[in-house]
């Protein structure tokens, strides 16, 4: 579906750090967009339904652009590496696997908004820093597509953010379900800012700068917004409780979610997703 | 070199009836999305910049492409490909897009945003610049929903998308 990139020798120290870093951010993009799909008519009013499916598109549209440069790196195809790797194989961080809440989405589903309004909000804002870092990737058809996801990313993050603010100020019950999503959602995003075991690697070729230097924007960036709700956190709440995706550790949630996708994958796998 | 001249512009004469499927009164072309015909022999690559990613009308649009071309009956053989480089920014869409937006009760993108990221549309229905911002996420996501204040409808508005962001 895209231009064809020019086939530039890639030196071969890079490759192990250039490809780790694409399949984080394509299986994050995956896991969480198919996330977000499973809301589809359950938001919390119809408009909501449809910029939350507006934005599930626009994340998948973006997990298909990260593994089709994988697939320009000689990884495979792009629905096969989308839909037919194992949970084992797969690199996102276990928090953005985790089921929406109890229930399957066609029947009896007690999905947990606060839990979705914290996980978007903060993976988002965390997405928002990486990409804009990759702006200036020393891998040019990566930073060539950072520039173009980042404009969409503005507004997923101003979406969830004024969602995040809005009940947090509700006060009473939607309060203390926010803050139980946010203490849920901080228990494993050092998941989500780790850059796995070849982070030091991928700083070194200028891929993206060094996973401390992000972690610390991003807490930057927070600080303001939790202190004008009145949330204390610190560094110290970031935590990696369920595992640590980066090296293909993950949760029963995970396995469920692939034999979903596969079997819909499996009947046909030339069709088009 | 000159026939190469003639045949594009056969080409792009034809991407003038290749309409956006939500706005049948624009083209692709005013819309912006058009960054280069390439031309040789009998065959055309014609390569576009997606609006949003997610956008689920590129392939009706690849598809309109093809046909509109072969129409035209200089070609034997088109390509399309989708590319995100250099970005589409909503400044890439021209007068008459902008024009035929607002004929289409759409605002055309803000081309003012402020430095907190704010931007405000009039109304396309009464010109007022008494509007709020209903939902940022309209029916696609390079939409919004307003409401005018002044004559009380809702519109919609194409959100302004720059590199800046
Ligand atoms: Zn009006």
């Amino acid at each position: 579906m895209t231009e064809p990139v020019n086939k530039m020798p890639i030196d071969a120290k890079v490759m192990p750090a250039l490809t780790s870093l694409l399949y984080q951010l394509a299986d994050d993009d995956f896991i969480l967009a198919y996330r977000g799909s499973e809301w589809l008519g359950l938001a919390p009013h119809i408009e909501e339904d449809v910029a939350f499916s507006s934005i599930s598109q626009d994340t998948m549209g973006h997990a298909a652009m990260f593994y089709q440069l994988l697939e320009d790196l000689g990884e495979g195809k792009v629905d096969s590496l989308a839909h037919a790797r194992k949970a084992a194989e797969r690199r996102n961080a276990v928090l953005l696997e985790a089921v929406n809440g109890p229930g399957h989405y066609l029947s009896a589903a007690q999905y947990d908004w606060a839990f979705a309004v914290a996980r978007n909000y903060f993976y988002i804002q965390s997405k928002k820093i990486r990409l804009d870092s990759l702006k200036n990737s020393s891998y040019q058809p990566l930073a060539e597509l950072a520039l173009k996801v980042n404009m969409e990313l503005y507004y997923h993050l101003l979406h969830w953010k004024t969602w995040f603010i809005q009940l947090m100020q509700a006060g009473g019950e939607a309060r203390t379900r926010m803050e139980a999503a946010v203490g849920k959602v901080l228990a494993d995003f050092e998941g989500v800012i780790t850059l796995g075991p070849l982070a030091k690697d991928m700083a070194d070729h200028g891929l993206i700068e060094p996973e401390e230097v992000l972690k610390q924007r991003w807490l930057l960036i927070m600080k303001p917004v939790f202190e004008s709700i009145n949330l204390a956190v610190s560094e110290a709440d970031l935590a990696m409780k369920n595992g640590n995706g980066r090296i293909g550790e993950h949760t029963a949630d995970l396995d469920a979610a692939l034999a979903t996708l596969s079997e819909v994958y499996n009947i046909n796998p030339a069709a088009s997703w | 070199m000159e026939q190469n001249q003639k045949l594009i512009k056969n080409a792009l004469e034809a991407l003038h009836n290749v309409k956006d499927p939500e706005i049948d009164t624009i083209s692709i072309v005013d819309l912006g999305m058009l960054e280069q015909i390439e031309v040789e022999g009998n065959s055309a690559v014609v390569k576009l910049l997606p609006t949003f990613m997610g956008c689920p009308a590129l392939d009706i649009i690849r598809k309109n492409v093809e046909t509109e071309i072969l129409k035209a009956g200089k070609f034997e053989k088109i390509e399309v490909r989708f590319i995100y480089h250099p970005p589409w920014t909503s400044d890439r869409v021209t007068e008459t897009g902008r024009l035929k937006l607002k004929e289409f009760g759409i605002a055309p993108p803000p081309q003012l945003i402020s430095e907190t990221g704010e931007w405000h549309v009039d109304c396309p229905f009464c010109g007022s610049t008494y509007t709020t911002m209903d939902n940022l996420f309209g029916p696609t996501a390079c939409r919004s929903i307003l409401y005018c204040k002044s004559c009380r409808n809702p519109f919609e508005a194409m959100k302004p998308v720059s590199t800046m962001m």
